[in-house]
């Protein structure tokens, strides 16, 4: 335990670097897959990319270092000052169940139009065009 | 290739935005605050998830208790996403078929060490969603995340036997009278303690499997509707019928 906190603060910006820049990476990718992917199952799947990054954003946020979940299991009953934020956890339960719901309503619709247009290709469903 | 210049452009600014106003917030800096005396929102919510509530799981505590109505907001969008999904996908039998070159569903058989794995595992995976959404005030886990395990096991019938079916009736029943049941629980606390889902005093104690008052009979009507949900969800997305022949 005493190791690992050691080895924490040194590589603590390295850290820091790591999960804020994953985090903003996954955000970017799934963007370039909305702007530049003409599938629209690939659209749909960048949002949901979108959708990772920035729960991993939350949650990274309310990281506190060297504190534990925040939950008071037996041992742990006085210890809500060792705990990290709950609040971004909570909020991200609450985003990854709001998050199926869209993309399950998002893809049901890409079926509609495949149904109807017979292509799933942004460039070829020209009454979509203006 | 404008676009394309375009779209990199942009997504470099918004990058080293996000990244340096992020940069800003510390990673793993102590943003919560002494408890005894909260200042913060969530040392309020910590504070008072194991003194006042007697839940173990602090995050249960926010999800079903302090911000229980939002959680009724989520669990009827995701109730109107299902119904949308369903209603969008709707296809009459006799509608006109123009899905010509819709691929037909293959319909061979799964080997059969998938079809007795299949089998051995599905009472096991509807057992731990149990087991996750009845313990979600105590250990991490909870409704959503059992309910989503038990549409797992579901998914892992609906792949294996092609001709696995959930009984309908039964699914929208006891979706609709689980959702009833959350309102209910919330109605019970306006008229006897004065505010909508107002938890009771009587809280039991800290770890106990009853405790915490009706914070878990809550998770479990909403571990019951989120799995009928996502079960409904599957079973439409698998029974999209392709052209007869």
């Amino acid at each position: 335990m005493k190791e690992f906190q050691e080895i924490f603060l040194r590589y603590h910006a390295l850290l820091q670097a790591a999960v804020y820049g994953s985090a903003v990476l996954l955000i970017l990718i799934g963007l370039y897959a909305v702007l530049m992917k003409k599938h629209l199952v690939k659209i749909v799947i960048g949002l949901s990319i979108i959708e990772s990054g920035v729960n991993l954003l939350f949650v990274a946020v309310g990281y506190i270092s060297n504190h534990t979940a925040p939950i008071f299991s037996p041992g742990y009953e006085h210890a809500a000052d060792k705990m990290v934020d709950p609040v971004p956890q909570a909020l991200v339960l609450t985003a990854i169940v709001i998050g199926f719901a869209t993309t399950a309503l998002a893809l049901s619709l890409v079926i509609r139009l495949y149904r109807h247009h017979k292509t799933a290709n942004i460039e070829q469903l020209k009454s979509l065009r203006w | 290739m404008l676009k394309k210049i375009f779209v990199w452009f942009l997504l470099a600014v918004l990058g080293i935005a996000l990244y340096a106003s992020f940069g800003r917030a510390p990673f793993g800096e102590n943003r919560v605050g002494p408890t005894d005396n909260p200042a913060t929102v969530s040392a309020f919510y910590l504070k008072n998830s194991a003194e006042k509530l007697q839940t173990a799981n602090s995050v249960t505590a926010i999800v079903v208790n302090f911000r229980g109505f939002d959680t009724l907001g989520e669990v009827t969008v995701l109730f109107l996403a299902a119904t949308g999904l369903a209603s969008i996908l709707y296809r009459k039998e006799d509608e006109d078929e123009e899905g010509e070159h819709l691929p037909v569903r293959i319909n061979l058989p799964a080997s059969s060490i998938v079809r007795t794995g299949a089998k051995i595992l599905f009472p096991l995976i509807l057992l731990l969603g149990i087991y996750i959404f009845v313990h979600g005030h105590l250990t991490p886990g909870g409704g959503f995340q059992g309910g989503s395990v038990i549409a797992t096991g579901f998914l892992l019938m609906f792949i294996t036997y092609r001709r696995f079916g959930t009984n309908h009736k039964v699914m929208v029943w006891l979706e609709s009278l689980s959702g009833l049941a959350f309102v209910l629980t919330g109605l019970y606390g306006l008229i006897k303690y004065g505010s909508f889902l107002q938890n009771t005093p009587d809280v039991g104690h800290l770890n106990d499997l009853v405790s915490g008052g009706l914070i878990p009979l809550i998770y479990i009507f909403i571990g019951i509707k989120v799995s009928t949900e996502l079960t409904n969800v599957l079973d439409t997305l698998m029974n999209i019928k392709p052209k007869k022949r």
